[in-house]
């Protein structure tokens, strides 16, 4: 199999990971987590398009993975102040009892 | 594509799952640094030397961490007795299953996929500076207003709240509190503010 391909595979399942874990657990931490693990099946598939792709010499795809980093950790900051303010307003962080915005 | 890549990629995606499946949240910490650890362990085989470290910089040292804090801090840290999925699950499930078969065979049917060169690119972390200050320079002041005003607003949400009832912020300025017996503090004249400034 081509390399890139193999890392892309890996990326999409990662992904899939990621993806399984924010929208089937019910723990507010944990779909943060999963958001997480998303973001880095992106940083993978940006880095392998990077190392296999035509022109690396421009250095795109590592300088785009550090601000994609940066992104990633500001909002893993916020989305975990808001579980601790949801935690302390309601004693919960389980998503199914968060429901005030439901229509 | 060597024997190790395929090595560090099987260990990553087992701890991958294995952090979604576990009951015990600190536990499913753990093994996302595991799974963190093994997705810079790839980055180093991609020679994306700097990339790598700054993951198990950002990742392992502060994601992870910041997650067991929250973890602690919302005594979640238990296992729990009732379920742990949502009531929707099995559409989650479905969803992601097709999520990833249309994600793979888009993947290994595609026409337009680069191939590989040769050469082995380098990106020194001189290579990478230079362009950080050069060609990038704004994205770079972008991303530092970024992170402080995230920093910022994550210390305000995460902020303990005063229990306040409306209407009671004048009275309560006027309770003296039980601790002290201090007399209330004369208002300094604004002539004598002014004297001890030009001192």
């Amino acid at each position: 199999m081509n390399p890139l391909s193999f890392c892309l595979l890996v990326s999409a399942f990662l992904f899939a990971t990621g993806f399984a874990g924010a929208v089937t657990r019910r723990h507010a931490i944990l779909v943060l987590v999963g958001i997480e693990l998303m973001l880095n099946a992106a940083n993978l598939n940006l880095i392998a398009f990077w190392r296999f792709g035509p022109n690396p010499q421009a250095m795109t795809g590592i300088i785009f993975v550090l601000f994609s980093m940066a992104l990633a950790a500001a909002e893993a900051a916020v989305g975990l102040a808001l579980v601790i303010a949801i935690y302390r307003h309601k004693r919960t962080s389980n998503l199914d009892e968060v429901k005030e915005l439901r229509g | 594509m060597s024997f190790f890549l395929i090595i560090t990629a099987v260990v990553t995606l087992f701890a991958a799952v294995i952090a979604m499946s576990l009951r015990n949240l600190v536990h499913c910490a753990l093994m996302l640094a595991v799974s963190f650890s093994g997705v810079a362990a790839i980055y180093l085989q991609l020679n994306a030397e700097f990339v790598g470290f700054t993951e198990i910089l950002v990742y392992v040292g502060a994601v992870a961490i910041l997650i067991v804090m929250a973890i602690l801090l919302t005594r979640s840290g238990e296992t729990p007795d009732k379920t742990v999925l949502t009531s929707g699950w099995p559409a989650g499930v479905a969803v992601t299953a097709m999520v990833f078969v249309i994600l793979g065979w888009a993947i290994l049917n595609s026409s337009v996929l680069p191939v590989p060169p040769e050469t082995v690119p380098h990106a020194t972390v001189k290579n990478i500076g230079d362009i950080l200050m050069t060609k990038y320079v704004l994205p770079l002041e972008i991303i530092a207003l970024m992170l402080t005003a995230a920093m910022i607003g994550a210390v305000i949400i995460a902020y303990k709240e005063e229990v306040k009832s409306p209407g009671d912020r004048s009275e309560g300025a006027q309770v003296k509190p039980a601790y002290s017996n201090k007399p209330a503090p004369v208002p300094v004249a604004a002539h004598e503010l002014e004297k001890e400034g030009a001192l």
